[in-house]
């Protein structure tokens, strides 16, 4: 018998093999359908070329097979977790992905933490201060923030705070010739690192904050919060343990859920910013009709997801108790 | 229990005064403004007096909106901001209505403790039963780690929780009811307040844990000599442990008398009603057959506080106009109070003479099965 945490994590990943393999023929089918393939995009890029050239290319990067052939020979690669050959960056595809992983992770993961708690922070003062001055400025300006684009923000930002006031470096993950100490380089990659993470998660926070808004004034109206004051806790630890922490659960539901969307929405901020992640390999894979490429950010962004969402399901059951009993048994999430 | 230990200099509930009583009230009123502030404000207490020892239980009864709530939330300080107190409040001779926000959340619990109606809605959800009553004791008592913990499995015990210790580690979710308000009742107990309130604490409840979670009140005003408010709507709840019953309606006090005499012979027109509607509790017969017969009714609604006359006249079979002019002061009565111009008259009233009528069952003596408060007539 496994422990049920460990049984209920080996169920998800196998619930998960579908769901990649579905990802995978979705992939494939939709640049079947586009017309064009990567030799049209290479030798696009060249300025053109022979018909010879674009038929020894297609024999060798293997587009000359027939469609079923190809889709076979797409279908092993991704099963024996090959992926292939990149034309794009010219090298395997897995180790192209891999370098690219880390600054994609330290993105989101950044800009997740950032959003989240922002967006619990305030969001839980605009329920305090319900129907007040606070309020309205906090709802209305998150809100504002989600519905100004991701790019123009990241626009804006570099111009003020990188062209105008020289704060903060304008792209790129770290400076060549940074410094090459483990602290200094953190702290170079930190400091790039502050502006794409501030775009990214300005954009997502109204959601966050909305939710927390609207579950702390649930919370705060409730009989425990009365009963806490019955017990006359102080107000602080009335509002973190009773109102706030209750109030958290839909918040971390939602973390689940944005992880597919930031990564999305990674791939502009990357581009943005100069970021050398998983964004902007996507970006570079889409513009030269890089199948094995496409397919690799794609389904490696579909396993980022499905993990994410693991550890948030796992993660309830630290923040509601009431989850831990039939979520981890039944496997629903 | 426990009250003294951490004292803090000039809280007011630290030095217990023998010679002041455990709660006095004086002219308690509330007003609640209409909250779009177009509409007219509400008043729903209306001047009521009140005198509780340590070791006494004292009893609010009357129907929806006659303000035993509104009382209750008022002694406890925790009236919504629309609404205003005036009148005095004095806990060991302390007023504490007076006292500023942060002082008045020290009495709530170290003073004063509250049982609500709800017992799975007043206590968190997401933290354990035990951490809810070591918060209690690390805020009042500034017990932690350990000796919280011992604390807190000694107080779940005294409130009849089998195995705290492994209670303790419950979520309320995991909890039955009758378990869930005896944590609510251990927390209420953890600050060791002088008086405990308790609004419909077992209204939630089977019948079968009503008996056992009133029996366990009873039994700490009786142990801990705290000094118990309980309010209900049921008169035959406050028969079975009250040793006053204060009847209340349109947010003044109707009648105010040692429960024995109250249900014996009442005073007062309202208090007869309430009576009647007693009668009957119990969810069904021994032989399995549900209530048959329709209960008394009292026709009409109860008026708005703070009118002209004896707000119960509109609904009182023995009114006379005198009654709607003049509204009648609360005299002494048979060992109590009542507020009627014709207590006297109401022996010759039908109706009065309920011979079946049981006051003062020790709770201890009511067979679960057959849980039927006073006047079950077996």
């Amino acid at each position: 018998m496994l422990p049920p945490t460990l049984s209920f994590i080996l169920r998800r990943l196998l619930h998960g093999i579908p769901v990649v393999l579905i990802v995978a023929v979705g992939v494939f089918v939709i640049l079947e359908a586009a017309p064009g393939d990567a030799v049209d995009a290479y030798l696009a890029q060249l300025g053109g070329g022979d018909a010879s050239l674009a038929a020894d290319l297609r024999e060798q990067w293997g587009l000359d097979r027939s469609e079923l052939g190809r889709f076979i020979a797409y279908l092993t690669s991704i099963v024996t977790l090959d992926l292939g050959r990149s034309v794009a960056v010219g090298g395997s595809v897995v180790e192209a992905i891999l370098t690219r992983l880390p600054a994609t992770l330290l993105l989101m993961g950044a800009s997740i933490a950032f959003s989240a708690s922002l967006g619990v922070l305030l969001g839980g003062i605009a329920a305090l201060r319900r129907g007040g001055m606070t309020d309205g400025v906090l709802t209305l300006g998150a809100l504002i923030l989600n519905a100004i684009p991701g790019f123009w923000l990241g626009l804006i930002l570099i111009v003020v705070f990188v062209v105008w006031l020289g704060w903060f470096p304008h792209a790129g993950f770290g400076s060549i010739n940074g410094p090459r100490d483990p602290i200094g380089r953190s702290l170079d990659i930190a400091w790039h690192l502050v502006l794409p993470v501030t775009t990214l998660g300005l954009t997502y926070m109204a959601l966050y904050l909305r939710l927390m808004r609207g579950a702390m004034i649930e919370t705060r109206a409730s009989t425990w919060v009365r009963a806490a004051r019955a017990r006359g806790l102080p107000e602080t630890r009335i509002v973190r343990r009773h109102m706030a922490r209750p109030a958290l659960l839909p918040v971390v539901t939602m973390l689940g859920l944005q992880a597919g969307t930031m990564l999305g929405g990674s791939v502009v901020i990357e581009t943005v910013f100069a970021i050398p992640g998983l964004g902007s390999l996507a970006y570079l894979a889409v513009s030269q009709r890089d199948l094995p490429l496409i397919a690799g950010v794609v389904l490696a962004g579909t396993v980022l997801v499905i993990i994410v969402n693991i550890l948030v399901d796992l993660s309830y059951a630290r923040i509601d108790p009431r989850m831990t009993d039939e979520r981890l048994r039944t496997g629903v999430g | 229990m426990a009250a003294g230990g951490s004292a803090t200099a000039g809280g007011p509930t630290t030095s217990a005064r023998p010679d002041h009583a455990a709660l006095e009230v004086r002219d308690l009123r509330v007003r609640y403004r209409s909250i779009d502030d177009h509409g007219p404000d509400v008043l729903a207490v209306d001047g009521i007096d009140l005198t509780m020892d340590r070791g006494e239980v004292l009893s609010l009864v009357g129907e929806s909106g006659s303000g035993k709530s509104a009382t209750l939330l008022a002694l406890a300080g925790l009236l919504p901001a629309n609404a205003s107190v005036s009148g005095s409040v004095r806990l060991q001779g302390h007023d504490i209505l007076a006292l500023p926000e942060r002082a008045r959340a020290r009495v709530r619990g170290r003073g004063i403790g509250m049982v609500f109606q709800d017992p799975g809605g007043s206590l968190t959800p997401v933290l354990t039963v035990g951490s809810l009553i070591d918060e209690v004791l690390l805020v009042h008592r500034g017990l932690q780690g350990a000796a919280a913990r011992a604390e807190t499995e000694a107080l779940l015990a005294r409130c009849g929780v089998g195995d705290p210790a492994r209670r303790a580690q419950a979520y309320p979710h995991q909890l039955s009811g009758g378990l869930r308000q005896r944590v609510a009742i251990a927390a209420a107990l953890a600050a060791g307040p002088e008086v405990i309130l308790a609004d419909e604490p077992t209204t939630a409840l089977d019948a079968t844990v009503q008996a056992q979670v009133l029996d366990l009140l009873v039994g700490l005003v009786a142990d801990e000599g705290v000094a118990l408010v309980l309010v209900t709507h049921d008169l035959a709840v406050a028969a079975a442990v009250a040793d006053r019953i204060a009847v209340m309606y349109a947010g003044r006090i109707a009648e105010e008398r040692p429960a024995g005499e109250l249900m014996e012979r009442p005073g007062h027109p309202y208090t007869v009603a309430l009576r009647a509607a007693a009668l009957p509790f119990r969810p069904r017969d021994r032989d399995g057959e549900g209530i048959q017969e329709r209960l008394p009714e009292l026709r009409g609604r109860m008026a708005a506080a703070g009118g002209t006359g004896c707000s119960f006249a509109p609904r009182c079979p023995l009114a006379t106009d005198h009654c709607r002019l003049v509204a009648p002061p609360l005299e002494p009565f048979e060992g109590g109070l009542v507020a009627c111009w014709r207590a006297g008259e109401l022996a010759e009233w039908p109706g009065v003479e309920s011979p079946e009528v049981e006051p003062e069952v020790p709770l201890a003596a009511i067979e679960p099965q057959a849980v039927g408060w006073p006047g079950q007539g077996a």
